[in-house]
């Protein structure tokens, strides 16, 4: 958390899920689309949405609803994907993380962010890098590399190493 | 300056290290065959080349430890010291030393001893003999002078940086010098005018004819380090005697004997050249300087053509391989954008525009396969990489084994090949550590001493087979069944056939292997194997029989970038299944569905297929269609049918990655972008079939 507080203000993307306001480090993020026709790949956990052609690359693109316990994301013109670089087993990845829809960038200085509270958040506290304040309210920050590392993603290799080793 | 200077250290090594490999093959050969001169030249000229631009680059401990390697050799090639397997244990152990050195940057003190060991073994195989034929070799050399003397014709024709890496080409024409009697004439023309000049730059030429008794060897070993620098060329126009006097001969003569005109074109030229000069003595005005004239016009049409013809002829030229990464992801955007247009020309109805797209459509597939040939590589450069491997593995071992290979010219794709290095090694390892037995086990069951692993590779529609073949002692079946229950692979009921037996050692952390040695035997190889192959899109296959050795077949496809796909439907998802492991499609009505009475199989022309319902498997849609189809595959020898909604039709599927965290999703080996900007799947049939196969067995 240290980090967090001695760098000077940062701008993150803010964007909501259902009713709630998220942010990501503006700097993971490389661009926004318009919702269009997700590939689901069958045998996948259903937060792995499936694959989307961006530009002639196959990028796979996750829901972060399922992921954090909430309904499944349903489609409304409103609804985007944000494509982000992470970095998954020391590999740069591009992915993209669905949502109900982009608001803004905003501004955070270091004093702006709190560290999350450890209890009463619903997800898991290592998602989160800190809480944003702005006009009194409260938006999460979160720590995109986290939420899509590698163990994060394991349930999708969990699943198939079974199959594999009774061939 | 520096920088330049480390660029060229750069490119040093990088042609260094290609020359050491050059230096690896040649000297294997030559093991087999002594006495072959032209093998015994390409060693030295290796060592020459690696000793020389060394030096010019300033690795002076690789160029002074070359240097007596190069000795050694030199006494080789006059014959002064027969080629023995002691030379060539010494010399494989220096290039490697070479090797080394090229690597590191400081000379570690134990390197040094290293080196020093291998040079004073080098030293005491001169010494030798050397003493004994030293007499001998000087009678020899006289001899060999008053011998055969032939004329040649040498071009010279340095580029012009050859100065700025430090060459002096008047060194090179005066060491030339000392080969015999020698007329050297400078073509100066493409001098360009004296403001214009770079005074770095060499802009002059040489023709030179020389008449010496040393062979071709010893002028080419005169250019040696300047071979990517300068066109050389060298011809024999006399190979008895020496060369005339010049005066006594005609214009055109005096061309042919400079080498200006090549046969063809001296037919062409000389009329016309004739025609010239009788204008000029009719007009009474021929000087010498306007012959002069004369004769640089000609030479420079013979300039131009000859630089034409280069061109034509199509020399090979160097290009890093990401350029051709970058055109291969080029053309598949390419083929995915025309399927589009594809698509849209059937929607519009509209004629001229159909043609349009027919064109774009042929010119495409053209390009396509033609960037696909580009990177071909024949498999024969990987096949000679492991001979070394075997001869120092079975020398390690005790064992006596042969290599052989057929098939050295088969092409594969260059990504195919670079990733096929590490599994055959392992495969080749087991097969020496594990197939072959020692020479006395061997001659115990009357079979040679030596023992034999063969490699093969051959095209096999769209895939390449390779096969790695031991004439060892073979897999013990009931060994690899006791392990396999042991380690809870199988159980002790389970009946397999051979062939399901023997791709257990493919399982992770499988190994029968009694003891850990530092070849094979760490239970981790074949899985390896597997899962590289698996990564290629490849299949593995063994058969052995117990006694006689065993074979494992590995089955390639060509490319992976781009192959010929069959696009189906699903509930509305579309997926790809690669067509050239397609058999046919027919239809599955829904009486023949209520026939099957629940069974997985379907009776095609009297024979029965088992077929997997993909949507069943992949848990799409509820509604089965009235009509389904069945695409009906081969698979590992076996027909195996996929129940699909509907067949659309051929699809050039351009592979795409599904990226890291798809990696390993089983039965989906890949991605392709539809005509329409969609995503469709492409089905891994051999994976689809063995998940069901495992199924019903555990079930």
């Amino acid at each position: 958390m240290t980090d967090v507080r001695t760098t000077p203000a940062a701008q993150y993307l803010t964007y909501k899920l259902d009713e709630e306001v998220f942010a990501i480090d503006i700097s993971k993020v490389r661009e926004v689309l318009d919702f269009t026709a997700v590939t689901k790949v069958p045998q996948t956990p259903d937060f792995m949405r499936g694959v989307i052609n961006l530009r002639g690359s196959v990028v796979p693109v996750l829901d972060l609803r399922l992921k954090f316990g909430m309904a499944e994301t349903t489609r409304t013109v409103n609804t985007c994907i944000i494509i982000v670089e992470v970095f998954v087993d020391n590999e740069r990845t591009i992915l993209g993380a669905l949502a109900d829809s982009v608001q803004e960038v905003i501004d955070l200085g270091a004093e702006q962010i709190e560290p999350a509270p450890r209890i009463g958040m619903r997800l898991k506290t290592d998602f989160i890098r800190g809480m944003g304040k702005r006009d009194s309210q409260f938006v999460i920050i979160l720590d995109i590399d986290k939420v899509f590392s590698a163990e994060e993603l394991a349930i999708v290799q969990q699943t198939e190493t079974a199959e594999t080793i009774s061939v | 300056m520096d920088n330049q200077m480390d660029r060229h250290r750069e490119a040093f090594r990088e042609e260094a290290f290609e020359l050491l490999t050059e230096l690896e093959t040649a000297l294997l050969e030559l093991e087999e065959m002594p006495d072959d001169a032209e093998l015994i030249g390409r060693v030295f000229r290796a060592m020459h080349t690696i000793k020389g631009s060394g030096a010019m680059f300033g690795f002076d401990d690789i160029s002074r430890f070359t240097h007596e390697v190069e000795t050694v050799f030199d006494q080789v090639r006059n014959g002064k010291i027969a080629v023995t397997k002691q030379l060539i244990d010494l010399t494989l152990s220096a290039r490697d030393r070479v090797r080394e050195m090229l690597g590191s940057s400081e000379e570690s003190s134990a390197a040094a001893s290293a080196s020093e060991e291998i040079v004073s073994a080098l030293r005491s195989l001169i010494s030798d003999r050397q003493q004994l034929q030293a007499e001998r070799s000087i009678r020899e050399e006289e001899s060999e002078q008053s011998g055969h003397e032939i004329t040649y014709r040498i071009r010279f024709k340095p580029s012009p940086g050859l100065m700025r890496n430090g060459t002096n080409p008047i060194m090179l024409l005066n060491e030339l010098g000392t080969l015999g009697r020698q007329r050297v004439v400078a073509q100066k023309n493409s001098l360009p005018r004296l403001e214009e000049l770079v005074p770095e730059d060499c802009c002059t030429s040489w023709d030179i004819i020389l008449t010496t008794d040393r062979g071709m060897n010893a002028i080419r070993d005169v250019f040696v380090f300047v071979e990517d620098l300068a066109e050389i060329s060298i011809q024999v126009i006399d190979d008895c005697g020496a060369m005339t006097e010049d005066g006594c001969k005609k214009l055109g003569a005096i061309l042919i004997e400079r080498g200006d005109i090549a046969e063809a074109e001296l037919a062409a030229v000389l009329p016309l050249q004739k025609k010239v000069g009788e204008l000029l003595v009719e007009k009474g005005i021929v000087a010498p300087d306007q012959v002069e004239a004369a004769l640089a016009e000609q030479q420079h049409i013979r300039e131009v053509r000859e630089h034409r013809e280069k061109t034509e002829a199509g020399s090979s030229i160097r290009v890093p391989s990401e350029k051709l990464d970058k055109l291969v992801d080029l053309v598949g955007e390419l083929v995915t954008i025309q399927a589009r247009l594809s698509q849209m020309a059937v929607g519009r109805n509209d004629a001229l525009l159909f043609s349009i797209t027919e064109e774009v459509e042929r010119l495409t597939a053209e390009l396509r396969d033609n960037i696909m040939n580009i990177r071909m590589l024949p498999i024969g450069s990987t096949f000679s990489k492991f001979r070394r491997l075997v001869r120092d593995l079975s020398k390690e071992l005790g064992k006596e084994i042969e290599m052989t290979t057929s098939g050295a010219e088969t092409e594969l794709d260059k990504t195919v090949i670079d990733k096929l290095g590490d599994p055959l090694v392992h495969l080749i390892r087991n097969c020496i550590d594990h197939g072959i037995e020692l020479p006395d086990e061997r001659e115990k069951a009357s079979k040679p001493g030596s023992g034999n692993i063969h490699l093969s590779a051959m095209h096999s529609g769209a895939y390449v087979v390779i096969e790695i073949a031991d004439d060892g002692k073979g897999l013990d079946a009931e060994a690899i069944r006791r392990k396999g229950i042991e380690k809870g692979l199988i159980t002790a009921e389970a009946e397999l056939s051979e062939k399901e037996l023997y791709s257990l050692i493919l399982a992770p952390g499988f190994s029968t292997a009694r003891t850990v040695t530092n070849v094979s035997g760490r239970g981790v190889g074949m899985d390896v194997v597997k899962r590289a192959i698996d990564e290629l899109r490849g299949t593995i296959e063994i058969s052995s029989r117990k006694g006689q050795g065993s074979t494992m077949t590995l089955k390639l496809p060509l490319t992976l970038a781009i192959i010929e796909g069959l696009l189906i439907r699903v509930a509305g998802e579309h997926f790809v299944l690669p067509l050239s492991a397609v058999l046919e499609c027919v239809e599955f009505s829904g009486t023949e569905r209520a026939a099957a009475h629940g069974r997985n199989i379907v009776n095609v022309r009297g024979q029965l297929v088992p077929f997997i319902s993909l949507r069943q498997k992949f848990s799409l849609g509820n509604t089965t269609p009235a009509i389904e189809h069945i695409v009906i595959a081969e698979i590992s020898g076996t027909q195996c049918g996929f129940v699909v909604d509907q067949v659309i039709g051929e699809h050039q599927t351009v592979i795409k990655s599904l990226g890291s965290i798809y990696r390993s999703v089983a039965g989906i080996s890949g991605a392709t972008i539809l005509g329409d900007g969609t995503v469709a799947l492409i089905l891994d049939m051999p994976a689809l079939f063995q998940m069901a196969a495992a199924e019903e067995i555990s079930s």
